[in-house]
């Protein structure tokens, strides 16, 4: 009877895993959808431990589940909008190591005697991906918090391959045998530790979304070999769904930066050096003050606000909010324009301004934005760069041409608000900063737009 | 060669669902605004975190004297469940943004 009643449950959490993913994907039903998929993992969860035949260590389960809700809750509660990023890479390294960890008890427990290669290869495959997750969430969780830099070494990409080669191998050879070597299970572990490290290291901060999101839809496929072992419906369907869905937005993500999966994992663009297209573009940078910029926006028509990376950096949203009321105080009228990958992760700046209490209906999407860039009197740029890179457009041989653009440079006047001239994470040289309709006001963000609420509210 | 096919055989009820989940899971998700990728990735990372379940089932039939499964049972419920509590809270806290721009 409780065997049936759980494949039941495990049925309704399947049900609620593709539900709440499917809602998630729309703005309107995306939170509803989030705690759809909750409340089947609780139901997953309690059906587990009350229902599958043969569990006890109640309480031992049951302190592990307070310990990790606790640590857990208060993390994510805690954890500042600018460091989401870091918290998905460092959650998901945890299901990573989960899925690791079981691999081992399993191998460990496994019955020789009745062969069964193929769940021994299942078991590896579960531990090398579920480690390699697990390393490489926490090298990229180092990278996005600041801890780790870009190491990139001659001939890395045949080491990596080398070493990847090697963990396949011996895991094969040892699906392949008879008996159990648990010597050799802890070397198969240590390499796949090894290739989660490589694996991240070339790739440029700049690109760490993307590669969380790849070593999230590889950690659903650990979960997933995990839950063929225990033949566990919910696991499958769920490992297997995160699988895939995570590989599609992965490439949806790329494809939002204009660039293949490939080309991200190369390291190419993050790491290119910035050498590139450097000096092609000469000219004179005119600054602007603070004082002079307020004159310019509180007596224009239409003002957009393109904010990037920067604006994140200095908490400055609510700055930014407070001047944009000030000037819609004054009569102008004051849009966002958002890149789909401004910031670290798409998405981030509707998150960050969202905080800050600004309305909906003021972001516009890069598209919408770009038709009425003409009909605008100053554009001011907020901590982004490559995003606004007229080189994109039209320069061939720049590394970011053909990535889509907000097109800034067509409103009558562009204001950068920028702490030095300091390339973007693409590593080269933004044009726009030398030409005749831009000025630069230098300084850190929340700063200079402290300076401009001063400046609008004495005018 | 039979050994494999005979796996194969053995698990086709598992292969069609994997083959089905894989074609929902990305019919599911291939029309997510831009705006949406960050909150749905941690989404789809909460979910994996369903992995949870087999943490349990190590832990609940570990034999009270095999110290190794008792151990490293424990530890993976604690990782599972940071996985699942941890991905839920802060999707929900995105997402929670988005509502109020709605005011």
């Amino acid at each position: 009877m409780e065997k049936y009643i759980v494949d039941i449950i495990y049925l309704i959490g399947s049900v609620s895993f593709i539900l709440g993913l499917k809602m998630l994907s729309h703005p309107d039903t995306a939170r509803r959808g989030n705690l759809y998929a909750a409340a089947g993992m609780i139901l997953a969860i309690l059906g587990t431990i009350f229902l599958e035949p043969g569990i006890g260590n109640l309480i031992w389960i049951f302190g592990g589940i307070v310990i990790g809700t606790v640590v857990g809750w208060i993390a994510a509660k805690r954890v500042k909008m600018t460091a989401m990023p870091q918290m998905v890479s460092l959650f998901n390294g945890m299901g990573g190591a989960c899925a690791a960890v079981i691999s081992i008890v399993e191998y460990t427990k496994h019955d020789f005697s009745h062969g069964g290669a193929a769940l021994v290869a299942i078991i590896m495959a579960g531990l090398i991906i579920g480690t390699v997750s697990f390393t490489g969430s926490m090298i990229a969780f180092g990278k996005l918090n600041g801890n780790i830099g870009d190491k990139v070494f001659p001939g890395q990409k045949f080491i990596n391959l080398v070493i990847l080669l090697a963990a396949v191998g011996l895991a094969t050879y040892l699906s392949m045998q008879p008996v159990a070597d648990n010597m050799l299970l802890y070397v198969v572990l240590g390499i796949a530790v090894l290739y989660g490290v490589m694996f991240v290291m070339p790739i440029g901060g700049a690109d760490m979304p993307v590669v969380i999101s790849l070593l999230n839809s590889f950690t659903g496929v650990a979960a997933a070999f995990a839950g063929f072992v225990y033949n566990n419906q919910v696991m499958l369907t769920g490992g297997i769904l995160v699988g895939s869905a995570g590989t599609i937005l992965t490439i949806l993500m790329c494809k939002a930066m204009n660039r293949s999966l490939f080309n991200v994992i190369a390291g190419a663009f993050g790491t290119a050096g910035g050498a590139v297209g450097g000096d092609k573009q000469q000219g004179t940078v005119k600054e602007i003050s603070a004082s002079d910029a307020a004159v310019l926006l509180a007596y224009s028509k239409k003002v957009f606000i393109v904010p990037g990376y920067g604006l994140a950096v200095a908490q400055a949203q609510h700055t930014c909010h407070e001047l944009e009321k000030l000037l819609e105080e004054k009569g102008v009228e004051v849009k966002y324009a958002i890149h789909p990958v401004a910031g670290r992760m798409p998405g981030h700046m509707n998150v960050l301004l969202a905080e800050a209490d600004v309305p909906y209906d003021k972001l516009l999407e890069m598209e919408d934005a770009n038709g009425e860039m003409p009909n605008t009197d100053v554009s001011i740029i907020i901590g982004a760069n490559d995003v606004v890179n007229p080189a994109a457009r039209h320069d061939q041989s720049s590394p970011i041409y053909g990535m889509p653009i907000l097109d800034v440079d067509k409103s009558a006047n562009v204001i950068i608000m920028k702490r030095s001239m300091a390339a973007g994470y693409a590593g080269i040289d933004n044009e726009l900063f030398y030409y005749p309709n831009n000025r630069m006001l230098f300084g850190d963000a929340k700063a200079s737009l402290q300076k401009l609420v001063t400046e609008v509210k004495a005018l | 060669m039979e050994q494999v096919l005979s796996f194969i055989s053995e698990n086709i009820r598992f292969i069609y669902l994997l083959i089905l989940m894989v074609f929902l899971g990305i019919e599911v998700i291939s029309h997510v605004p831009s705006v949406l990728h960050t909150p749905l990735m941690s989404g789809a990372n909460a979910i994996h975190g369903v992995v949870i379940v087999g943490a349990i089932i190590v832990m609940g039939r570990a034999e009270p004297d095999n110290y190794l499964a008792l151990t490293l049972g424990f530890i993976s419920v604690i990782l599972g469940t940071l996985n699942v509590v941890g991905g839920f809270v802060v999707t929900d806290r995105m997402l929670e943004m988005f509502k109020k721009k709605k005011k």
